[in-house]
């Protein structure tokens, strides 16, 4: 415990240190704040965001930390069937609600676009898509993994039979449509005409995503937590009714660990590209 | 509105009449297309071979009859229609128009269905509604995923990339609503309740066009 104690100690020093050398103060000579950001507060919120010392990366690690090391060595209920895996629930649960939130970000910021055209919308639309896209697979690996080995009771039942379900299909969707919005991004020379046509396609995708992962899961019947004949009849499954209160008590902090370390990831990805196009960008 | 909506339509189906090659293309697709089932199955398909194979097949049919409806539009042309009309009254009558295409086309899709490939349908009547109204559905995707397309520079096969996740769900839809036709018992209330929900997802389908198209056209 000391030793864990001190080893923070020493992680907050030197992160401060760095960050130190990162943020850029205000000078008396330098311009106060530029045109857009006066006439639009949230992007002056957005230069914070991107440059200052973050309370929330700081959670995110301590939450982190706490979910992998209480997840693994906190009691768990022990059930037929699924006995020590449900421990995967931290990571695979966490990794669904972290991809839709950061694809959520992702859809405000190309309705943002279209209204102002900055292209530092397009930016951010683009990065929190690719975030919530990788997330995504990797919720899409954790469920076949755990799938493995709890749905796959017959020795003659193969995974792909047993994949073919209506929830992972609604998962599997969204994961191609923002295939295709990659690819649709890929297809374009010119930049303006790129971040519009794929901000028109990226709200389209994501409004007829919903009734795939959030309608048509209710309906059906399904192998997985949730399914109407469970009495829940959600997406992926209720926390308030199907786990114990030691359970709940590592899985809220877990997904919000995972979703502040998918927006981290996000945001360091959006100043990488916004260095890098800093010609394209005068506002 | 109502009357240039009515000159845009008037304008395409003309232009369908005077092209006839386009139209008659699709239809040799079509049956073609129905030929090589009837060709690779030696037996008669079983019904829920048969009700698969007939939707994949409307898709493909949907990507090539919608597909050059905004292919065919030049730049000139555009810009011609950019002075006359508005955005939402250029998408309605492509809309308009793509639908009517569609329904046509899966009609005749399901009669050569019926002559090439035997009938295991129980209620024609009932799965004649179905299709055209998975018909509609479809033709509403692919009218705005053309839209989309016809900005990028590798628009034909961008179509179905973009497109076959989107349409995914209401094909599955489809599919599951098309097995009442079939005899399958549905619990009490789900038919209609399916029925409802691709009707939702239309109405959603043409509301987001008519949003978001006048985004696609400013060049």
């Amino acid at each position: 415990m000391y030793w864990l104690l001190q080893w923070l100690w020493c992680f907050f020093r030197i992160y401060g240190k760095i960050n130190k050398n990162i943020i850029i103060k205000p000078t008396k000579n330098s311009k106060p704040a530029t045109v857009n950001s006066k006439l639009y507060p949230i992007f002056a919120a957005q230069k914070n965001l991107l440059l200052k010392k973050n309370w929330w990366k700081i959670l995110s690690f301590v939450l982190l930390i706490y979910t992998v090391v209480a997840g693994f060595l906190i009691k768990v209920p022990d059930l037929p069937i699924i006995h020590q895996s449900i421990r995967n629930l931290y990571f695979h649960v966490c990794m669904w609600f972290a991809m839709m939130i950061l694809f959520i970000i992702s859809f405000v910021y190309s309705i943002l676009y279209l209204n102002n055209n900055l292209y530092r919308n397009d930016i951010y639309a683009r990065q929190f898509a690719a975030v919530g896209a990788f997330l995504g697979i990797l919720g899409y690996s954790t469920g076949a993994i755990w799938a493995n080995y709890t749905w796959l009771t017959d020795q003659n039942q193969s995974l792909g039979s047993v994949l073919k379900e209506p929830k992972l299909l609604g998962a599997a969707i969204a994961l191609l449509i923002y295939g295709a919005y990659f690819v649709l991004r890929g297809s374009f020379t010119d930049i303006d005409k790129r971040a519009r046509v794929s901000a028109v396609y990226n709200i389209f995708a994501f409004v007829m995503l919903f009734p795939s992962i959030w309608i048509i899961p209710r309906m059906v019947g399904s192998l997985h937590p949730g399914a109407p004949g469970s009495d829940t009849g959600n997406p992926a499954l209720n926390a308030q009714k199907d786990l114990d209160a030691v359970m709940r008590m590592v899985f809220y902090p877990a997904v919000i660990g995972w979703t502040l370390l998918g927006v981290w990831i996000a945001t360091l990805k959006v100043r990488i590209q916004l260095l890098q196009d800093k010609t394209l960008i005068n506002e | 509105m109502f009357k240039r909506i009515y000159a845009l339509l008037h304008k395409d189906v003309l232009l369908e009449f005077r092209q006839k090659h386009t139209f008659y293309g699709i239809v040799l697709y079509i049956a073609s297309t129905v030929f090589v089932i009837y060709l690779s199955f030696p037996d008669k398909p079983d019904g829920a071979t048969w009700n698969s194979l007939f939707w994949i097949i409307q898709l493909f049919i949907c990507v090539n009859a919608v597909a050059k409806s905004f292919l065919q539009e030049s730049r000139g042309r555009m810009l011609y229609f950019y002075s006359i009309a508005s955005p939402a009254e250029f998408i309605i009558s492509k809309i308009i128009y793509n639908v009517l295409l569609m329904v046509l086309m899966s009609s005749i899709s399901l009669i050569l269905f019926f002559f090439f490939l035997t009938n295991p349908v129980n209620n024609a009547l009932q799965f004649t509604g179905i299709v055209i109204l998975g018909g509609v559905s479809i033709s509403l995707v692919f009218t705005l995923m053309s839209a989309i397309a016809a900005k990028a520079q590798q628009n034909a096969a961008l179509i179905a990339i973009m497109g076959f996740p989107i349409i995914l769900p209401q094909l599955l839809m489809l599919m599951k609503l098309s097995k009442v036709a079939f005899a399958e018992v549905f619990r009490a209330g789900a038919v209609t309740q399916l029925s409802m929900l691709i009707v939702g997802l239309d109405v959603l389908v043409i509301a987001m066009a008519v949003v978001l198209f006048p985004y696609l056209w400013k060049d």
